[in-house]
């Protein structure tokens, strides 16, 4: 991930820690102007970029935006539409207008019930925080196989790597089909070891996305891909 | 608490029955990221207290009706372990943590910054493990912990400490004994950086020198043990590189 700050030593703070005073500068996301100090509302790394300090947190919970590619799962359905959960605060909303199906009013339960995984698109989000989602678009359907797995938010772009390259590796590495969700969950289908193996890189990805070890830890673990013939 | 006058709590050399100092706290050790299902966790062990706190959210809120349509609400619960103290402790809720999680929620409630995710709810579960007197102090501290590990937007972090009163001598971090047989306890919230307290309540007596003294106290242990929660959440994510 980005640091913004060209090698400088990165400084980790706590909510409520100074990070420097405010004058003559503007106070980004993860941070707050209080009695001419800069303090730091989250965990994460001070960033200084353009005049503007911020701290990228560690962890964060997902906040859709309009055109965002996730993965959810179906929480409650009615008559007419199915509530998603999208692994943020707020439920998604997918009414039957923008299911893929002809779906008559009353039959909502016959396409997707509880539980049920999907890949969809934020529609629109408004400024009382209603989601809507859509699943009329290229590839955007009802996952019907395969395993769904998390990873936090702020290690999506680690996941994905620069231009998708390390998420192209793992798919390599696994011959299995990923996916990955900008509200971090993550779907992935092909045979058990495949599934096995892509896992157990997630996890990596979970306990040692923020750490310098992360490219060598996963080096060594696509040593013992199923396509190597270890696993 | 409550004046058995012939129990005696402090020794002749001025020293308490374990011998600490009258300002001395128990040894505190915090380690943030315990539970793996959870959005964020930490264990704090305060003396003989063992209190694990969990985190999950924010999350859409159920039912519909405890929406808030500005804010998000902090749903704490709670619970002591049925084994965690000497007499088995009957599961479930009763009154003591109905209201412990009560006053808990409130004082998180005036440091997390609920305005960022509205109509939605932070869950915060705190479990004591082991109880010897001071549990909502450390279950304060757990979640605070717990709350910045998961990434949630604070003020500050929350610290709980508490002072009191025995054999007519202020002193910090009561023990079991000093609870149950002292004067007087004074458990607070503190914001370390800003010195402001979120919560604050008071059983027995003191009089206006003794509360001075008593916050004093309490004041001086909540920067100790905010430099421990610091330090747990910065080894945590050592080596890290972002």
């Amino acid at each position: 991930m980005s640091n913004g700050q060209n090698g400088a030593e990165l400084r980790l703070v706590t909510p409520g820690m100074a990070i420097g005073p405010s004058a003559g500068m503007r106070v980004g996301s993860g941070a707050l102007a209080q009695n001419d100090t800069i303090i730091a509302t989250r965990l994460g790394w001070v960033k200084h970029l353009n005049n503007t300090v911020s701290v990228d947190p560690i962890n964060s919970a997902y906040m859709p935006r309009s055109g965002d590619l996730i993965v959810a799962t179906v929480a409650e359905v009615r008559n007419n539409l199915w509530f998603m959960n999208i692994n943020g605060p707020f439920q998604g909303l997918l009414p039957m207008s923008l299911a893929p199906w002809k779906v008559e009013f009353g039959a909502a339960r016959q396409h997707m019930g509880i539980g049920d995984v999907v890949l969809a698109r934020v529609q629109e989000v408004d400024e009382c925080h209603n989601v809507v989602l859509t699943m009329k678009g290229v590839g955007l359907r009802r996952l019907n196989q395969g395993s769904v797995h998390s990873v936090p938010i702020t290690h999506i772009e680690r996941l994905r790597g620069e231009g998708n390259a390390t998420i192209q590796r793992l798919r390599d590495a696994c011959d299995c089909r990923i996916i990955v969700g900008e509200n971090g969950k993550v779907w992935v289908d092909g045979d058990a070891d495949g599934i096995a193996w892509a896992r157990q890189a997630i996890d990596l990805v979970h306990t040692s996305g923020h750490k310098k070890s992360f490219e060598a830890d996963l080096s060594a673990l696509e040593n013992n891909a199923p396509k190597n013939g270890d696993a | 608490m409550g004046g058995y006058g012939d129990v005696k709590l402090l020794r002749d050399d001025g020293l308490r029955l374990d011998g600490r100092k009258l300002d001395e706290m128990r040894p505190v050790t915090i380690e943030a990221g315990i539970l793996p299902a959870a959005d964020g966790s930490a264990m704090v062990t305060h003396g003989l207290n063992v209190a694990v706190a969990a985190v999950y959210g924010p999350m859409e809120a159920h039912p519909r009706k405890i929406q808030r349509q500005d804010r998000a609400v902090i749903d704490v619960r709670y619970n002591m372990a049925p084994f965690s103290t000497s007499d088995r402790i009957r599961p479930g809720f009763n009154r003591r943590s109905r209201e412990i999680s009560k006053v808990t929620a409130e004082a998180l409630e005036s440091v997390v910054l609920v305005e960022r995710y509205p109509r939605s709810k932070i869950r915060v579960e705190i479990e004591i493990l082991a109880a010897e007197a001071g549990t909502r102090c450390a279950g304060i501290t757990a979640a605070s912990v717990a709350l910045a590990d998961a990434g949630i937007p604070m003020r500050d972090l929350l610290v709980g400490v508490a002072s009191g009163k025995v054999e007519d001598i202020v002193v910090l971090d009561l023990d079991k004994a000093e609870d149950n047989y002292g004067q007087a306890d004074l458990p607070v919230g503190i914001l370390p950086n800003t010195g402001e307290i979120a919560f604050l309540q008071m059983d027995g007596d003191l009089s206006p020198d003794e509360y001075n003294l008593a916050m004093e106290y309490n004041f001086k242990a909540a920067a100790e043990i905010h430099e421990i929660m610091v330090d747990a959440l910065k080894r945590r994510y050592e080596g890290g590189e972002n």
